[in-house]
């Protein structure tokens, strides 16, 4: 069996997510890794470097660019990159729903790909829950500021303590059978349209 | 009764459009749909997610069904475009030094010209044309070719046409990376505003009926659930009419501004839905004919259109030029316009095909529903593509 480490680029612009994905790829075999950090020229730079596999996040602008990777440009090209494997939708799946994408040279053996592509694919889960708890939290914050707005806006036009002024907001929430948010939303907009 | 919950996804655009209305303005509720949008950062990442299940329809470049079925790319797949979202749309745009080098020369920047656009563009660089893109599978890419290739008689040595992500491409040209771009809406619009280039010309002025953005779905789910694809598409269509009444623009713009959806200033993205532009950051205006088409015919997904991509993509790519051919006609489903919006009320055409670029003026056409227009087709250079002829 070939030993050769494997030559992989990384676009990662972030320079700590890119640190931790190599280490999670170096874990898995001695592998040349290449990061890529910036837009500008990068498929002619990967073309230059001629990698068995480049990983880029899915959520990067810089993906469209990639593509012309798939695009034999000329007979003596090595053979044309393309994305994931295709005999191995599965894991293609598991790729694209953690938000990897893997742009790999046709004849890349399935076994020495697949434990480097298992680790991008945690690697990339555990960014992406953290996005979406970072996401949810923001948005649990920005609930409680219109709340509170409401709360004050109503505490002053009634005359009400704050634990009524919330009362009042759940109530009405649940007789309107919408979310506590959505009423405090429409509280505070119809306030600056009667100012 | 509970409504059937799809997702569609769409990249921020304006030609996103028709989708973000059906579902905004209640298409999608009274076709019984829950319909959730996922906007999506990139081409790529929008096919892969419906290769893969993730949306069950998307708002796609023209030739990406095609090429996705024909094997071009990074996903092999059988796609159907179902239905034109879109007809035009695609702007061009020169760097600021281009621009001054070619006023210098004499260029008026009509927007309209084609032939004198591209003799001009050609005059200023000497044929050394670096071109930005935003997919290599893109009605900007095959239009661009088109133009060139026919005015300069071939392809020109120093010509290079390559994918730049829409909003590097302001970045792009102000730093001398690419020469000109084409892109859609709000791209160009935005180059300007951020000072990087001027508008040079419409898509619509090098071929005034090229189908843009189509309604794709995966071909086995179509066949799988014509039901769910049959509601889809008229909410989608019921969407293009409303967006299609000049009464409708305003809300359209505001709409279609909020941050989930394209994100950009209203006032920008009218420019693109009426067609009067801002054509350089000194405020110089043009009003653009043909410039982004939702109504009418525009929905109805010809076979030649779908033809007509094919053959472009597969000279491009070295691919058999007949068998191509039959895929493309076959990824576009008038059939199933036909089937679903006939019902509906939609005017049908008598033929699924027609002869693309061989209509000078707009035609009133006899439908069984009533008088249909056919808009003006042409390629700039009186090109004909006729789907009998090999």
């Amino acid at each position: 069996m070939s030993s050769r480490p494997l030559s992989i680029v990384l676009c990662e612009k972030d320079a700590a997510r890119a640190t931790m994905i190599r280490d999670s790829l170096l874990e898995t075999g001695k592998h040349d890794i290449i990061v890529i950090d910036t837009d500008a020229g990068i498929a002619q730079r990967i073309a230059e470097l001629n990698p068995d596999l480049v990983l880029i996040d899915v959520e990067s602008p810089t993906r469209d660019v990639l593509e012309e990777l798939t695009l034999a440009s000329g007979p003596l090209d090595r053979p044309v990159a393309i994305f994931v494997d295709r005999s191995d939708s599965g894991l293609t799946q598991a790729a694209v729903e953690a938000g990897v994408s893997a742009y790999i040279v046709d004849g890349l053996r399935p076994d020495r790909l697949r434990p480097v592509m298992d680790a991008a694919i945690a690697r990339f889960n555990v960014f992406r829950r953290m996005r979406e708890e970072l996401a949810a939290t923001k948005a649990a914050l920005e609930e409680r500021k219109i709340i509170d707005r409401a709360k004050g806006l109503l505490m002053r036009a009634k005359g009400i303590s704050e634990d009524e002024a919330y009362a009042l907001l759940r109530r009405t929430a649940m007789d309107q059978k919408r979310k506590i948010a959505d009423i405090a939303q429409a509280l505070v907009l119809a306030s600056e349209m009667l100012r | 009764m509970s409504r059937i919950a799809l997702t569609a996804g769409f990249v921020p655009l304006t030609d996103a459009a028709p989708l973000i209305i059906a579902a905004e303005m209640g298409f999608v509720e009274a076709e019984g749909l829950a319909l959730t949008l996922r906007s999506s950062p990139t081409w790529s990442r929008l096919r892969d997610d419906l290769a893969f299940g993730l949306v069950d329809a998307a708002h796609l470049l023209s030739p990406m069904p095609v090429a996705m079925t024909l094997g071009l790319g990074g996903v092999e797949m059988a796609i159907d475009a179902v239905q034109v979202m879109s007809v035009c749309g695609e702007i061009i745009g020169v760097s600021r030094a281009i621009a001054a080098r070619m006023r210098d020369q004499g260029h008026d920047f009509a927007m309209h010209d084609a032939r004198a656009a591209g003799a001009a563009l050609l005059a200023a660089t000497g044929g050394r044309l670096r071109i930005g893109v935003p997919f290599p599978f893109a009605m900007h890419t095959e239009l661009l070719f088109y133009w060139i290739e026919s005015i300069a008689g071939a392809r020109p040595q120093g010509l290079d046409i390559h994918t730049v992500p829409p909003p590097r491409m302001a970045e792009a040209l102000a730093g001398g990376e690419i020469d000109a771009f084409s892109v859609g809406e709000p791209w160009g619009s935005i180059a300007v505003e951020l000072g990087a280039g001027e508008l040079l010309l419409t898509g619509s002025a090098i071929w005034s009926q090229a189908p843009e953005k189509v309604l794709a779905l995966r071909h086995d789910r179509v066949e799988a659930n014509p039901e769910v694809t049959a509601r889809l598409m008229r909410a989608v269509w019921k969407a293009g009419i409303w967006l299609a009444d000049p009464g409708n623009l305003l809300a359209a713009a505001e709409l279609l501004a909020a941050p989930h959806f394209v994100g950009v200033r209203a006032d920008i993205l009218e420019r693109s839905l009426s067609g009067r532009f801002v054509i350089t950051s000194e405020g110089e205006t043009r009003l653009a004919r043909q410039f982004l088409e939702f109504g009418g015919l525009a929905p109805f997904p010809w076979r030649s259109q779908g033809e007509w991509i094919a053959a472009r993509l597969a000279l491009r790519h070295g691919l058999d030029p007949a068998q191509s051919r039959g895929v493309g006609r076959a990824v576009f489903r008038p059939d199933l316009y036909r089937r679903f919006l006939g019902p509906a009320g939609a005017r049908m055409p008598g033929a699924s095909a027609k002869v693309e670029g061989a209509l000078e003026e707009a035609l009133e056409i006899q439908t069984p529903g009533g008088t249909a227009s056919l808009p003006r087709n042409r390629f700039f250079d009186g090109g004909i593509f006729d789907p009998d002829l090999g």
